[in-house]
């Protein structure tokens, strides 16, 4: 049995992630949600930010980047343009839904976040920005502005704090890309998801050229509970560095796929039997897993074995965590197949901005047609494996990367399937020359 | 990337108006952005002249652009760089768009694009009759629920947009012909799950259940969905 310190209801920031609780707005406060909301602005900005910053909070989009931190990076004093808040709710990467649960089923704990978020940051304006697709959580998420908005807990003087401050709900319509931060301020000024060179940082020149933060929508949501509860409530959860409880997304051959809600630094073997109800045919059935969405390379039945699932423990396997999204793949499945069916999604995704990018996808997913068939020279690996090292770091943003990484994954892991399926085919071709004799 | 063009000409119609409620709510969503930031509208209108039209044409980019006072080739560009609008008619009753990335990949989604093109025909193409088309789409973002498709459909009166989860070939069959009928089937799992929770016994959140349907379900049901 496992001797893991599985997370409890009482410590689930997300109580109602599957939304069969009362979604009404008098049980969302039953439940501890805007439950002193002025006191946390009361006790004000340098607080908040020094609290997150103990709490050793991550950002979960993805790159893990420390929140309070990144908070701390916008101006102390306003130079006369507005601060903004901008939330990345572009959840795109293939295996990753999350936020999702989080916008239909528990949309005040975002709301409450943007409010105290934007407080710590001297912004008086959040926009959410949503992927176009998630219609039925836009209204479920715009249904709860209008009730916050009721109910005076956002708007002017909000929360009887002396605070003015809006919170809009944009979206957009089907582009991976904008998911990339700078894209996302584009996309939100009415432009093409083009990301920008850094510098400048957004938080000096962001959204309308002022300042703005873009974070997830977990890592907002999860604000108001580390403040009311402390950041060392929550930095009591997970390995040092890799604090928190997290929203992990399960998809692909477990026998019961889900999202749920565990601490951080949980054993991958654990969280798949705990709550997914095991491997499909049992863990020695598993053929590869990738643990954090589609970006981050594969991951071997032997590498994956003890592994936990955190920032750190992930990232010394040369994987990741990014957003939690993990995708179990049993020995069933064609693993050039899969890995190619990434390919062809940055293909489609590839704004076309840089080069590298634009063409190298186009190219990595060509040979990789070739691959899954078996229809290449074994000295073509090595070739793939160079294009995906020049489109890597070659780009303005990280598509180009996340584009190389699962294809170094699959050469990195599963170099011997693809020579034998390549020589597979050979043999095929002598065989029928033979018989065509 | 992947290269997007308008309709031919032949299908273009001559001219373009929001409805009387569309342009009552046209300017709220302007109203959401800062004094000369109109163009930050530009998505959310194109996508409801989507909703009102069932895909976007050049005349609705062009009213776009003079309502936001923008350059017809801004909207251009956005209407082409963006997957989720239509450049050219979709099924007068339904529009749908399986998943086929990975995730859903290996859960069967291949077996729901062969679904399509047996009762639709080719992706990208009006059925025969007219009533319905499809497409496979990229990561919809509902991977714990694959495999999965959005359904975009024009029945019982008004616009919808949902995502049909847990799929399987037969019962997908099922819903494509209750749409080519002019229905609406109820969306979300079609296993029987609340949400995204494992099925069977809950492995947390397991007290105070008082919902019957989860946020998505139900906004469809109150929208007909049955």
């Amino acid at each position: 049995m496992s001797s893991f310190d599985f997370l409890t209801d009482e410590n689930r920031i997300f109580t109602n992630l599957y939304g069969q609780k009362d979604r009404s707005l008098k049980a969302v406060k039953a439940r501890g949600h805007w439950d002193g909301t002025a006191d946390i602005l009361g006790k004000g900005r340098d607080w908040i930010v020094q609290e997150m910053k103990d709490s050793g909070l991550r950002g979960r989009g993805g790159a893990g980047f420390p929140t309070g931190l990144k908070w701390s990076f916008m101006p102390k004093e306003s130079d006369g343009r507005p601060h903004y808040l901008v939330v990345n709710a572009d959840e795109s990467e293939p295996g990753t839904c999350k936020d999702r649960e989080i916008m239909r089923h528990d949309p005040h704990t975002l709301i409450e976040g943007c409010l105290i978020a934007s407080f710590a940051m001297g912004a008086h304006a959040a926009y959410i920005y949503i992927r176009g697709e998630y219609v039925r959580e836009r209204e479920a998420l715009q249904r709860a502005i209008d009730e916050a908005y009721e109910d005076g807990l956002i708007g002017k003087n909000a929360c009887g704090s002396g605070y003015d401050f809006d919170c809009y709900l944009s979206h957009g319509a089907g582009a991976y890309i904008c998911g990339e931060e700078t894209a996302l301020i584009e996309s939100l000024e009415g432009k093409k998801g083009m990301p920008r060179l850094k510098p400048p940082f957004p938080a000096n020149v962001g959204l309308y050229g002022c300042p703005s933060t873009v974070n997830n929508v977990e890592s907002i949501a999860v604000v108001p509970t580390i403040l009311r509860r402390g950041g060392s409530w929550f930095a009591g959860f997970g390995r040092e560095r890799n604090a928190g409880t997290k929203v992990f997304a399960i998809s692909g051959h477990v026998n019961r796929p889900c999202v749920v809600e565990e601490a951080m630094s949980i054993p991958f073997q654990d969280l798949i039997d705990r709550h997914c109800g095991g491997f499909r045919g049992g863990y020695g059935n598993m053929k590869a897993v990738i643990p954090g969405g589609s970006s981050v390379p594969c991951l071997t039945n032997a590498q994956a074995k003890d592994v936990l699932m955190d920032f750190d423990a992930l990232s010394a396997l040369k994987s990741g965590l990014g957003t939690a999204a993990v995708i179990v793949m049993d020995e069933s499945t064609d693993i050039i197949k899969a890995i190619w069916r990434l390919s062809k999604f940055y293909k489609h995704e590839s704004c076309g901005q840089c080069t590298p990018c634009r063409e190298g996808t186009g190219w990595m997913m060509r040979v990789m047609d070739r691959l899954v068939e078996g229809r290449a020279a074994v000295e073509e690996i090595d070739m793939l494996l160079e294009v995906t090292k020049q489109v890597e770091g070659h780009t303005i943003c990280a598509l180009g990367d996340a584009a190389a990484w699962p294809i170094q994954g699959l050469i990195r892991n599963f170099r011997d399937e693809i020579e034998e399926r390549i020589k597979a085919l050979d043999t095929g071709r002598v065989t029928a020359a033979v018989a065509a004799e | 990337m992947t290269t997007r063009r308008l309709a031919d000409d032949a299908v273009q119609p001559d001219s373009f108006a929001f409805s009387p409620e569309n342009a009552d709510w046209v300017k709220t969503q302007v109203a959401k952005f800062p004094e000369g930031r109109q163009a930050s509208a530009v998505i959310p209108l194109l996508w409801r002249a989507q909703e009102q039209e069932g895909w976007v044409s050049r005349a609705a980019i062009e009213e776009t652009a003079r309502l936001l006072d923008m350059p017809t080739i801004r909207v251009l560009e956005v209407a082409t760089f963006y997957f989720m609008f239509q450049l050219s008619p979709t099924g007068s009753n339904a529009h749908i768009q399986v998943c086929g990335t990975t995730p859903c990949m290996l859960c069967g989604a291949e077996s729901l694009v062969s679904v399509c093109e047996t009762l639709i025909g080719p992706a990208h193409a009006v059925s025969a009759d007219g009533l319905l088309s499809w497409e496979e789409v990229e990561c919809l973002g509902a991977c714990a629920n694959a495999p999965m498709a959005q359904i975009d459909s024009w029945v019982k009166g008004g616009f919808h947009s949902d995502y049909y989860e847990d799929l399987d070939k037969d019962g997908f069959a099922a819903i494509i012909e209750a749409f080519r009928a002019g229905g609406y089937p109820k969306p979300g799992s079609q296993t029987g799950r609340f949400a995204s929770e494992p099925l069977g016994a809950q492995t947390s959140l397991t007290a105070d259940h008082t919902e019957h349907h989860n946020a998505a379900v139900a906004a469809a049901i109150t929208e007909g969905a049955a």
